[in-house]
């Protein structure tokens, strides 16, 4: 496949992280700043989407930063797969600062200009883990990413903020330094080049079976935005951020920041062909599936709704990741296009979420009896992101989640036939009863409750428009099923 | 002057310069800035120059005044010389900028003795790297130690004590070196190193060969504060004036790894120092890594911040022996690389240190509450350097790390490679810890808003330039390692 030298895939990343600079020094004026924000993000799509038609063609392009260590340069690299990722990233940014606006404002949150800079380049970061050419490149925006979403979990500077903040950067920055760095060294120790190739660069090393599965579980575990157990805990205490930062990065731009570099060591490190050979898959299998179904027990034992999706996120990821491990080509397919499919049906609930904090001030499921009456918009948007979580048609939940259940037959797994099926029941089991409560259980108090009514339209808007996107994915998915396609069988 | 002896002015302009200070500065304070920045940059200007040279056309050999070696007094100027001539030529300017405003307040009406002494270390640190006489090298160790001790003892309260430990283990220091040097003249009848290790293969006499070079090393060692023998340092730099610190901290124990470098490679050969001895090479390896460990956990300990930096820098010496010990050349050149990386974010971090503490006058950790609000500028550039000594990429930092932890994983030292993962992971508790409290903890909650009131210009803009520099170093670091660092290996790697 050959690639073209092209500036784009650095101005994709710069646009954001340049962009910081002018929303911090407007901060006196915030529809100047926020209309910052919405041009950087605006631009930002179109770039991605203007690099679109040359990946669907086959192509790509790439871009070396600098020469920094022998065999690995700095280096960007647009292909299918991390198309994807950008492409799902830029759009729903573009959401998410829409939502942030009616949100912050609403609520007349304090630091709104650290809010929006740190934002700003936390996007950026996460492009650039999306365009990364190789290894180096990609823990570089990695670590970027991590470091610049600690201001946004300690947003509200108060103990448990702080308690939370800490407790993030513990868990990210822990395992990122103590496992992914040295796993990465290992790598490169071996074969001398960090370059993302399909069929992975590890093959032909004559690295022994136990070297590969110990380099395979630190970067697992290493890669710990992925939420995978049992280095989830961070995910469920940085809910104290903004509902806008749990919805995008902690619903779509981190934790698929992890989930992304795992599925990149998987497919363009590893290799599935090597990872066969010796038979890792279930290593991997195994990790997600227990994660999958303890996260989704728990969920059901969680009252406050942000946590309850903080902990459906959990196990979601790990879908993502089975579907990898699973190492058929339906199953890799899957596991990437639950990728998009959950960024969509999640980032609905979690605006949701936040609508009905902003316009009821409730946080807590069992507050919410007879919610959905006063606030109808909400509620279906947020049956919509239920069903696309839980996979039913016609959400575009249901086309990866199908596509798991094929890899699953058609490798002869049938026990992670079994772990998917008693999750989706799961899923069930923790979504629709806010739904059905919400429009037909009685108000608890309905004096008190009288006089709410929906989310600014600054909230409104960008939820529906996500749930609606759930609702197009079932039926044009083609894009996404494409770049998967090119992405895993180029 | 002439293009040839260059790197002589390079070392000369700060030595002359030191008494023009003491008399001209006496009269009017005026004097020093221009005096002290004037040498500093002539200096630093011709230092690049010298490297370019060696860059284009080699190292070379210089004899001062044409006695010829072993009785004359020889130079060398190689890759790693010139390297070094240029690193503490460009941080003493930077320190020095900054040290004039902390001078001015912590040490008025005695600014001109402090500047003498300190250009005169300066000098000494120069004259040291480009030595290639092993006794020449033990009187220039003597002139920095004795100009070090004189700045530490103008600190105020216990400062005059933390030199005087700091002259009595410096002292041994010495010694251990002279006696080693002493044996190696007694075998060998010379002092010029090159003299040295031509000779030393054909001697019989293992044992006093041995035991030379096992004082020198303990010497260096004792001069560098490798763990377990730092007990002097962090009183000694954190009771330091804050100019004085400033030039020390970046400098002394790198270029004392420099001079480690430098006696093991010029008068033993590699295959003495490693291959003969497995069994010394591995127990230096480990003894490195047990000291960067404690040396980490007792940098946790501390509740100042400068404190916390002594700390982390007898942390980075361990990084350095051990790298220069793995006898591999990836372990060497991260050794290498990070004297340059490690001596530039030790001058950002003391930088940012020297402004707060010039508008607080207090480094602990409960005084910093809100201190990202009142100096944004500092604290910006302070947050570069700690991401540095994290090992954050692209700051410079990863890149000396990584191939440190590289060269560990290849030669199979894993307890290296723990210790610096260890380190690293300590390095970010102990950074975030200050970003916490310096910017999440609401300051003043009784006067409502905290008001900006940034250190002067002067401070700034050396610590603006060190923080960039982290960054520029860091995405340069591939060119720096090609083109500098690998031909300054010694040979045998």
């Amino acid at each position: 496949m050959d690639y073209q030298t092209s500036i784009w895939p650095l101005a994709a990343i710069l646009i954001s992280l340049l962009g910081a600079i002018p929303i911090m020094l407007s901060g006196r004026s915030p529809n100047l700043r926020e209309s910052w924000t919405l041009l950087a993000a605006l631009g930002k799509v179109a770039i991605v989407v203007a690099l679109l038609p040359a990946v669907l063609a086959g192509g790509g392009y790439e871009f070396v930063i600098a020469e920094v260590l022998p065999g690995v340069p700095l280096a960007l690299r647009v292909d299918a797969m991390g198309m994807f990722f950008a492409l799902v990233a830029s759009i729903l940014w573009f959401f998410t600062s829409l939502y942030s606006i009616g949100y912050m404002r609403a609520l007349k949150e304090h630091a709104q200009t650290r809010y929006f800079a740190s934002f700003a380049v936390a996007i950026s970061a996460t492009i650039g883990v999306a365009f990364a050419a190789n290894l180096l490149t990609l823990y570089l925006f990695y670590e970027m990413l991590s470091l610049s979403t600690y201001p946004l979990v300690t947003h509200e500077q108060n103990a448990e903020a702080r308690t939370s903040g800490r407790k993030y950067l513990t868990y990210i920055l822990g395992t990122s330094i103590g496992l992914a760095l040295p796993a990465m060294l290992i790598v490169y120790a071996l074969t001398g080049t960090l370059d993302f190739k399909s069929g992975g660069i590890l093959a032909g090393s004559g690295a022994s079976p136990q070297v590969l599965g110990l380099v395979l579980v630190l970067f697992l575990f290493g890669f710990a935005k992925s939420g995978i157990m049992p280095f989830h805990g961070w995910l469920p205490a940085a809910m104290v951020a903004p509902t806008p930062v749990s919805s995008f990065l902690h619903g779509v731009a981190v934790v698929k920041v992890g989930v992304f570099s795992i599925l990149r060591v998987i497919f363009h490190i590893f290799g599935a062909d090597l990872l066969l050979d010796v038979n890792l898959g279930v290593v991997i299998t195994s990790i997600a599936s227990i994660t999958i179904l303890v996260a989704s027990l728990v969920a059901l034992t969680q009252d406050n709704l942000k946590r309850r999706l903080a902990y459906s996120t959990i196990g979601q990821l790990s879908y993502m990741i089975l579907g990898a491990g699973m190492l058929s080509a339906a199953g890799m397919t899957g596991g990437l296009l639950h990728i998009a499919m959950h960024a969509f049906g999640k980032i609905t609930l979690f605006f949701c979420a936040g609508a009905i904090f902003v316009a009821a001030g409730k946080k807590y499921i069992s507050q919410m009896d007879g919610l959905g009456r006063q606030m109808p918009i909400t509620y279906l948007a947020f049956m919509f992101g239920s069903l696309s979580i839980i996979g039913m048609p016609p959400l575009g939940g249901f086309i990866s989640k199908w596509n798991l259940v094929i890899g699953a037959v058609s490798s002869d797994q049938l026990l992670l036939l079994v772990v998917l099926l008693v999750s989706s029941l799961l899923n069930a089991a923790y979504f629709l009863p806010i739904v059905y409560r919400g429009f037909f259980a009685r108000a608890a108090d309905p004096v008190f409750d009288e006089g709410i009514r929906e989310a600014p339209l600054f909230c409104l808007i960008p939820l529906s428009m996500t749930a609606c996107a759930s609702l197009a994915l079932f039926f044009y998915p083609d894009i996404f099923l494409r770049l998967a396609q090119l992405a895993l069988f180029p | 002057m002439s293009a040839s002896n260059l790197h002589m002015y390079v070392m000369i302009a700060p030595l002359l310069t030191a008494f023009f200070v003491n008399l001209l500065g006496r009269r009017s304070r005026a004097w020093l800035a221009p005096l002290t920045l004037g040498s500093l940059a002539f200096s630093s200007l011709a230092s690049l120059v010298v490297l370019g040279r060696v860059v284009r056309s080699g190292g070379y050999r210089y004899t001062v005044g044409n006695w010829t070696p072993p009785f004359g007094i020889e130079l060398v100027v190689d890759h790693l010389s010139a390297l070094m001539l240029v690193l503490i030529s460009l941080v003493a300017l930077a320190a020095t900028l900054s040290a004039l405003k902390s001078a001015e307040q912590e040490l008025p009406g005695r600014e001109h003795l402090f500047f003498t002494l300190y250009l005169i270390l300066i000098a000494g640190l120069m004259g040291l790297v480009l030595t290639a006489d092993a006794f020449n090298l033990y009187v220039l160790l003597e002139i920095t130690s004795i100009t070090t001790y004189g700045l530490i003892a103008m600190g105020k309260g216990r400062a005059p004590l933390a030199s005087f430990n700091y002259i009595i283990m410096g002292s041994i220091g010495a010694c251990f070196y002279l006696l080693g040097v002493g044996y190696l003249y007694l075998m060998t009848g010379t002092l010029n190193m090159a003299d040295i290790a031509r000779i030393l293969p054909d001697i019989s006499g293992g044992a006093a060969v041995a035991t030379a070079l096992a004082f020198m090393l303990v010497g260096l060692w004792v001069k560098m504060a490798l763990f377990p023998l730092h007990g002097w340092l962090p009183s000694a730099y954190s009771l330091a004036p804050t100019g004085a610190a400033l030039l020390v901290a970046p400098l002394m124990t790198k270029v004392t790894i420099y001079l480690m470098v430098r006696v093991m490679f010029s008068i033993f050969s590699v295959d003495y120092l490693f291959l003969q001895n497995p069994l010394v090479q591995s127990g230096i390896v480990w003894a490195a890594a047990i000291g960067i460990v404690c040396a980490s956990a007792l940098a946790l300990a501390q509740r100042n911040l400068k404190r916390m930096l002594t700390y982390i820098i007898v942390a980075e010496v361990g990084y350095m022996v051990g790298g220069v010990w793995l006898a591999n050349s990836t372990g060497m050149t991260g050794a290498l690389l990070h004297i340059v990386n490690d001596a530039l974010m030790t001058l950002c971090l003391f930088l940012a240190a020297a402004a707060i503490y010039y508008r607080l006058g207090s480094l602990d950790f409960d005084r910093l509450q809100g201190i990202y609000r009142k100096m944004p500028v500092t604290m910006a550039a302070f947050t570069v350097g700690a991401f540095s000594m994290i090992g954050v990429p692209p700051t410079a930092g990863f890149f000396s790390k990584w191939y440190l932890i590289l060269g560990g994983i290849e030669s199979g030292h894993w307890e290296y490679v723990a210790a610096l993962l260890f380190s690293s992971l300590v390095n970010a508790v102990l950074f975030f810890r200050i970003i916490e409290i310096g910017y999440f903890f609401k300051s003043g909650e009784h006067h409502g808003h905290e008001l900006r009131e940034e250190a002067p210009l002067l401070m700034q803009v050396p610590l603006l330039i060190s923080a960039v520099a982290l960054i520029v170093i860091g995405l340069g670091s591939g060119p720096l390692v090609d083109s500098v660092i690998r031909m300054a290996l010694p040979g045998g790697f």
